[in-house]
């Protein structure tokens, strides 16, 4: 008995987060005697993911279905799929990306058993850890259920290489007609996200040294998908509006990664970000108090670091 | 020992459980406050304050959600709820901002309870419900220029005239007025051998003013003015008609200063809980200020009062829902809790050091807040005097 | 159309919890307890849909503790019709409150159920989903927007990408994101109101439905604090740490 990883897509490429899911299956394999790892391919004209999904380390097989019915991730088309799937594999495991979170709890529920979500460690073949109260603690626990249905925090693990060489294998599968349907998809890639829930922010300080120059940091913000958020000096200073304010008494944030440029890192700015997971400061003043949160400090003058970094992205 | 358990977690923020010694309304009543006030009042407080600028439409948030004269019977617009809601309710309100409790406590206590304990029938059905809603706002007009903790000194006369009352004299540190559309003013009636009677004053008569009182340190994000009665002419409707002498207006003010004994207490805690939480985030010499036997001292002083005053208070207000309220118990509960509420918020301001000045931290915007809270409802030394009296029989106001 | 709404009774969203030294769990004695706030979200919507005219009644239904109807009260308060306390004091995994929900969905025969894309104490994220299955009935998960219409809701979906939108015949399953709506406050007056509206009580155990957690906790701990930062020469660098540690 193996274990099936759900391999997620854009209908082109293999989505990145897999591959962290790749890793975790990995260890989970080692830890249940190196079992097989089946690499799950859903979607329609897809055989060229098919063909990248060969490659993840560890994989020994591309169960690859090729049907309209999986263009867009529909929960229910899914669901039957791999439910009927499940007689064959211990272990369900995805990254935690909205289409796992989606559909697998449903494979759960018809195989009686409990997801176990959002795993940052796997302790051994039964045991995981996972963060609850937003972070605020993590879990360790031990599951009874002899199937394992998983969902992987892709921040927790390695990205698998691309290394293996598995076969393909093409499956069909008569599904039972589903009584949803898809409409229409509206991907947000231009717009900026919103500054309270955006993975990435990016903020700018008074050392900004006026409005126009934050087109640097607009550069910057576009190739990272970030918004954009500033110091209380910088809103006071004129340089953005008040909805960009991030601290004590802006907007509380606490993205995946937070970019302060020419933010000294008074207390007031802290208590607005420092909850954020990994923390990058630029400025050129050694001594500012925001290096002291950050995780990853450069010392330099943000005029020539913005435009470096625009490149480099 | 059967089921007694040697070691219950302790709970910082609430050492004694008050949460658990309410009923499940008095609960949700409170919750529903802290929701508003936290999504509503205190994103404007700080312009509010540095603009000294009052939002009329506050009156009407509260109103809609039912904070204004919950004690209230539901026919008059209130939802008859305990005492121990309207505290929870000033606490959560002054929690943000003492000026914001202000205008609510004013309208509620000052206001909407006379027209309703001494109103007539025509008078509650007229006012109490827009007043319930915030449509109207209403001020309460005892204190003048020569007459504050001595209100029976008070010379604003109401003279009779053939269809009412023809009234003439000011009042001054009126909160709400300059905004208010209902007036609740006190005046010695010639008509009823010189008596304290109190009057409900409409927006528009003639001869009634209410100029704002300019350069207010204190409590800026609240209108506060005069209200001056240049002979103005009502009638027999507008006069209270079942309550004489001080003991009217004094029957508001316990009300009010009750709620202020809750209310301070809510500032205190804001005050508190900033203090903690700056003294976990800043750090200087190589650890948290919090991590100093100064500061946890302090910290340990309010956490202690703040504990024993809201306790205090939920008994007095448990005694007023239970008929058993006296106002010295409201004289011991508003001069402890403000004093106390006064002492702690000082001492947060100082624990924030150099950044304790700016508005970023509420600290400083309370502190200057309680000057005033310590001030009006009774002086901190005239509920002194109270007490003193309520143990000798003796006297020492004059 | 008839709505259920499953309400869950959690720590405050206020309250940073502590855990416990011996590692055996979260402090939550005596910590104040809330309904969770993607569920006061899926009520708000529902309550919406009745203003609307596009349901009759609103249920509210809680799993747990006895002092979990507060938290029923609380719904009722902002303007649902009746409450159901399913009462247990065990700890019951999302599995098993799907499985109950799936019964009360039958009995009550509901057209929709709106739930709360999580809970924000195991942040499990998957009741709504498990239900889905049980019942065999189509799910909009995270939605930012539901529209009820006929037979037919559509349901605009928070997806990695971006927004996705499906359509579902009714009845349907639907968990609420963040951006779905505002909710509103219980208002005083519906407070004491809502003391005089119906909520029974039933036992989990009358649903016949196997509560035995799958989970058994070994441990809870503390995060791992930030450690102390570095400092990077130049972007190269800054943009290959970035990389390594998957924030970019």
């Amino acid at each position: 008995m193996s274990i099936l990883l759900y391999v997620e897509h854009d209908g082109i490429n293999v989505n990145e987060a897999t591959l962290k899911a790749a890793a975790a299956a990995n260890q989970l394999a080692e830890h249940m005697g190196n079992v097989e790892i089946h690499a799950l391919v859903a979607g329609s004209g897809t055989i060229s993911v098919a063909e990248q999904a060969t490659k993840i380390a560890g994989v020994a097989k591309v169960v690859h279905i090729d049907n309209a019915a999986y263009e867009n991730p529909l929960a229910e088309n899914l669901t039957q799929l791999v439910q009927n799937l499940m007689a064959d594999y211990m272990v369900l495991i995805a990254a935690a990306t909205t289409t796992a979170k989606n559909f697998l709890p449903c494979v759960a529920a018809l195989q009686d058993v409990m997801q176990i979500s959002d795993i940052i460690e796997v302790k051994s073949a039964s045991s995981f850890s996972r963060p609850i109260y937003a972070g605020n603690a993590i879990q360790t626990l031990e599951t009874s259920d002899e199937k394992l249905i998983i969902t992987v925090r892709t921040t927790a693990f390695e990205t698998a290489e691309l290394s293996a060489n598995a076969a393909i294998t093409d499956i069909t599968f008569a599904a039972e007609e589903a009584t949803s349907s898809f409409i229409s998809a509206e991907l947000s890639e231009s717009e900026r996200p919103d500054l309270a829930s955006a993975k990435i922010v990016i903020s700018g300080g008074r050392g900004m040294g006026s409005g126009e120059n934050f087109s640097l940091i607009e550069r910057v913000a576009d190739k990272l998908g970030a918004a954009i958020g500033a110091s209380r000096a910088a809103v006071d200073a004129g340089y953005v509006p008040n909805d960009y304010q991030v601290g004590q008494t802006g907007k509380v944030v606490a993205p995946d990664l937070y970019i302060a440029v020419g933010i000294s890192g008074a207390i007031q700015h802290l208590a607005g970000m420092k909850d954020s997971k990994i923390i990058v400061a630029i400025n050129k003043d050694e001594d500012a108090p925001i290096f002291q949160v950050a995780d990853f400090g450069l010392v330099a003058d943000l005029f020539d670091i913005l435009p470096e970094l625009e490149k480099a992205l | 020992m059967g089921n007694i358990k040697d070691k219950n977690s302790f709970t910082w923020s609430d050492p004694f459980l008050l949460d658990q010694q309410l009923t499940t309304e008095e609960r949700m009543i409170a919750d529903s406050a802290r929701a508003y006030c936290n999504d509503k009042l205190s994103p404007r407080v700080r312009q509010a304050y540095q603009k000294e600028y009052t939002d009329p439409n506050i009156f009407r948030e509260m109103g809609n959600l039912g904070l204004l004269g919950i004690t209230l019977p539901e026919e008059y617009g209130g939802i008859g709820a305990s005492y121990v809601a309207y505290g929870l309710v000033a606490r959560e309100v002054e929690r943000i901002d003492s000026g914001y409790r202000s205008m609510m406590s004013v309208q509620s206590s000052l206001v909407m309870y006379p027209i309703y304990a001494y109103g007539s029938e025509k008078q509650r059905k007229k006012y109490l419900s827009k007043l319930a809603s915030g449509e109207y706002i209403g001020c309460f007009g005892l204190t003048e220029p020569g007459a504050g903790s001595d209100p029976g000194a008070i010379i604003t006369k109401a003279t009779k005239t053939k269809n009412g009352y023809r009234l003439h004299g000011a009042k001054t540190w009126i909160s709400n007025s300059p905004i208010a559309d209902v007036f609740v003013v006190w005046a010695k009636s010639d008509a009823h051998n010189g008596a304290i009677r109190g009057f409900v004053l409409e927006k528009g008569m003639k001869g009634l003013s209410a100029p704002k009182i300019e350069g207010k340190l204190s409590l800026r994000a609240s209108i506060t003015g005069e209200i001056v009665m240049d002979e103005v002419e009502v009638g027999e409707d507008a006069l209270l008609p079942n309550t004489e002498g001080l003991s009217g207006p004094f029957g508001c003010l316990n009300r009010a200063r009750y709620g202020i004994s809750w209310g301070v207490m809510g500032a205190a805690e804001a005050c508190w809980h900033a203090a903690l939480q700056y003294g976990l985030d800043r750090k200087q010499f190589n650890r948290p200020l919090a991590q100093t036997q100064l500061y946890q001292k302090k910290l340990a002083d309010m956490q202690t009062e703040i504990t024993l005053g809201l306790q205090a208070a939920l008994r007095v207000g448990q005694l007023f829902d239970q008929d058993k309220m006296a106002p010295e118990m409201i004289s011991l509960i508003k001069r402890n809790n403000c004093g106390k509420a006064l002492d702690i918020a000082r001492m947060s301001r100082d624990m924030h050091g150099g950044n304790g000045i700016s508005d970023e931290f509420v600290v400083m915007r309370h502190m200057i807040n309680l000057e005033t809270v310590n001030t009006y409802e009774g002086t901190n030394d005239i509920h002194a005097l109270i007490l003193g009296r309520s143990q000798t029989n003796l006297q020492a106001f004059f | 159309m008839k709505i259920l709404v499953p309400v869950k009774r959690v720590v405050d969203f206020n309250v940073k919890v502590r855990v416990k030294a011996d590692g055996t769990g979260v402090d939550i004695d005596n910590v104040k307890m809330s309904m969770n706030p993607f569920d006061e979200i899926a009520v708000e919507e529902a309550i919406r849909l009745k203003e609307a005219g596009s349901a009759d009644e609103v249920i509210v239904v809680s799993v747990g503790v006895q002092q979990c109807q507060e938290t029923l009260r609380t719904a009722l308060a902002m303007g649902a019709d009746r409450a159901i306390l399913v009462k247990t004091d065990a700890l019951v995994e999302p599995l098993a409150v799907a499985k109950i929900l799936a019964k009360i969905a039958e009995e009550e025969g509901t057209n929709l159920v709106i739930l709360g894309k999580q809970s924000i104490d195991d942040d499990c994220n998957q009741t709504g989903q498990m239900l889905a299955a049980l019942i065999g009935r189509p799910q909009g998960t995270f939605a930012s927007e539901v529209v009820v219409e006929d037979d037919k809701v559509t349901v605009i979906r928070e997806v990695d990408g971006g927004l996705e939108t499906i359509s579902m015949s009714l009845p349907a399953i639907v968990t609420a994101d963040l951006r779905l709506n505002e909710p509103r406050y219980a208002s005083l007056p519906n407070i004491m109101k809502a003391k005089r509206k119906p909520l029974s009580e039933k036992m989990a155990e009358d649903y016949g439905v196997d509560l035995k957690p799958r989970h058994k906790i070994i441990a809870i701990s503390e995060p791992v604090t930030r450690e102390a930062g570095i400092k990077v020469a130049d972007v190269t660098e800054l943009v290959a740490k970035l990389k390594s540690v998957g924030a970019i």
